[in-house]
């Protein structure tokens, strides 16, 4: 398997991208984006944009879909991900978090975090012990339930460990898909710091999210995809000035900025 | 009294052997969604090949090989057949009408093969009995409780210790999130396909010594008793398997050990009574025994 090599700053590249579902329903059009290494990248949109999906073409997991990438390139570093399966992301470093956090209910929490190591193979045990140690310190609640099914634990901290199981596999690049999905506002809150932190701690991270807000103030960059079509693209922080993404995303009439 | 003793001791022998084969039933379909059909075929391919080799290889060689055989075959149907169809819920059912496909030209072969005959399989214990206080017991129902025992404790210890293990019960839970942490999806459910290929091979053994006359082509159908076990027990869990499985080869010793006195219920009530007693707790906990959320997957 093609490697990039350790101390090479990775990017994500996706270019050009058309995802069809069962050869017949078009999901994205020639879609590009780059994550450079250690950024956060914010792709918004509606429902049905293509958000996911673009998530899936890059994880490898459109197959349990019945998609597929029609055409286009997904690049991570040196590692060629489409048409590949997930264990390749993985293994390239890629890690998704999938939307509705997707915890194994039944499993304890301790058992989800070694799940999350399970893609590594048997070069990654000695990686797990040093995993586990940050995924608590980031996440000190974990490490109190780790014998508690993780279908007993609440929507936040089920978020909590959905990113924990994540971390398990020492991603480069983190997917987040739409974290702050059905979560108390204080929630959201702890889910932006602790994206933050991973960033900082060297993690790239690509956030899909419905909540504009949120991930515009911690993106570099952000994409606003609309219908499987880029619409909007350009530094987070010029974006949440536009006018399209205040009435759309961040649901601000023209009225509100009149009186402001 | 010594006779429901000895009844008891029959029956949770009968239970264990039938556990090997509920067990890989169960396994089966929490790695695929696929209820096997064919996997009384299988055990039939299993006993068939220690009957043809125990002459030259001895029974332990030809056990070994059988085992390792029969677990070939069921990994490479599955991931050379099976998997083809792709690996989400919905090509689960279809593949599930294909493995009675495989059953009938499975079973048609070795039947072929077999004929009327009775096939020893050179198992150690032949007739022997041994007396344990007031009761006398087969060898060979003793070697299968203590076999089955060591070997079911193994693939738990396998579920519960092990990345495969994990691997498995992750995909269970959530294929795609398994998938998104990196589980080799058809690996892993091959090695349940295979794994439950093993058991039905060695609970050939049990099904055709000593008091069974020996390998016949409807030893694969008495292992047809394993399956309510398996539907009892909660389809999905492998606790369920082995709770039904006891309760199943109970029933059926008791049924059977008391027909005099059943006789109202007419001849050969034993090999009606599991699916009977598969009714009665369905119709209390239709889910199964322990079949909670995992049994969803249906």
């Amino acid at each position: 398997m093609p490697e990039a090599p350790p101390d090479a700053l990775p990017a994500l590249h996706v270019e050009n991208v058309d995802v069809t579902y069962g050869r017949a329903v078009s999901a994205l059009r020639s879609v590009s984006l780059t994550v450079p290494h250690g950024t956060v990248v914010a792709l918004l949109g509606a429902n049905g944009a293509g958000k996911t999906t673009l998530l899936r073409a890059v994880s490898g997991t459109l197959r349990l879909h019945r998609g597929a990438i029609a055409a286009g390139r997904i690049r991570y570093g040196e590692t060629e991900l489409d048409g590949k399966d997930p264990v390749a992301a993985v293994r390239a470093g890629v890690v998704q978090v999938p939307e509705g956090r997707r915890v194994f209910a039944g499993l304890s929490v301790d058992e989800n975090l070694r799940s999350g190591g399970l893609g590594l193979g048997r070069r990654g045990r000695a990686q797990v012990q040093e995993a586990r140690d940050r995924v608590f310190t980031l996440f000190p609640r974990l490490a109190e339930r780790t014998h508690q099914a993780a279908g007993l634990l609440s929507g936040g901290e089920q978020q909590m460990l959905a990113i924990g199981r994540a971390l398990m596999a020492a991603p480069r690049l983190l997917l987040l898909d739409e974290p702050s999905l059905g979560l108390a506002p204080q929630m959201v809150h702890r889910i932006a710091e602790v994206i933050r932190e991973i960033n900082a701690q060297g993690t790239a991270v690509l956030l899909v999210e419905q909540n504009a807000g949120m991930a515009l103030s911690l993106a570099d960059h952000a994409h606003v995809l609309e219908v499987g079509e880029t619409r909007l693209s350009g530094p987070a922080d010029e974006l949440a000035r536009t006018d399209a993404v205040r009435r759309l995303y961040l649901g601000e009439s023209a009225e509100d900025r009149g009186a402001a | 009294m010594t006779g429901f003793l000895d009844n008891v001791l029959n029956g949770l022998a009968l239970g264990a052997v039938y556990a090997l084969v509920a067990l890989g039933f169960v396994v089966m379909f929490k790695a695929s969604g696929v209820l096997n059909f064919a996997h009384g075929s299988l055990l039939l391919f299993g006993g068939y090949l220690i009957a043809v080799l125990h002459d030259d290889l001895g029974f332990a060689g030809a056990l070994a090989l059988a085992v390792l055989a029969t677990a070939a075959l069921a990994g490479a149907l599955d991931r050379f057949l099976l998997q083809r169809g792709g690996l989400d819920e919905q090509s689960a059912h279809i593949q599930t009408i294909v493995t009675i496909g495989i059953d009938i030209l499975l079973f048609t072969d070795l039947a072929r093969r077999i004929g009327g005959d009775l096939l020893p399989l050179g198992d150690p214990w032949g007739d022997a009995v041994t007396e344990l206080g007031p009761v006398t017991v087969a060898d060979s129902r003793l070697a299968a409780i203590v076999v089955s025992t060591v070997v079911i404790g193994t693939v738990f210890a396998l579920f519960r210790f092990t990345s495969w293990g994990l691997s498995l019960r992750a995909a269970a839970e959530d294929l795609e999130a398994a998938a998104l942490m990196g589980v080799r999806l058809g690996r892993v459910r091959a090695g349940g396909w295979a794994l439950a290929g093993a058991l039905a091979a060695l609970a050939a053994v049990f099904l055709a010594s000593f008091p069974a006359p020996g390998l016949e082509r409807t030893t694969g159908q008495i292992a047809l008793h394993a399956f309510p076990a398996a539907i009892l027990g909660g389809l999905a869990s492998p606790v369920g398997a082995l709770a039904g499985s006891l309760l199943i080869g109970l029933t059926e010793a008791l049924v059977v050990g008391y027909q005099s006195e059943l006789h109202v219920l007419g001849e050969g009530f034993g090999d009606v009574a599991p699916y009977a007693v598969m009714l009665l707790v369905l119709l209390v906990r239709p889910t199964g025994l322990f079949g909670g959320k995992g049994a969803a997957r249906v």
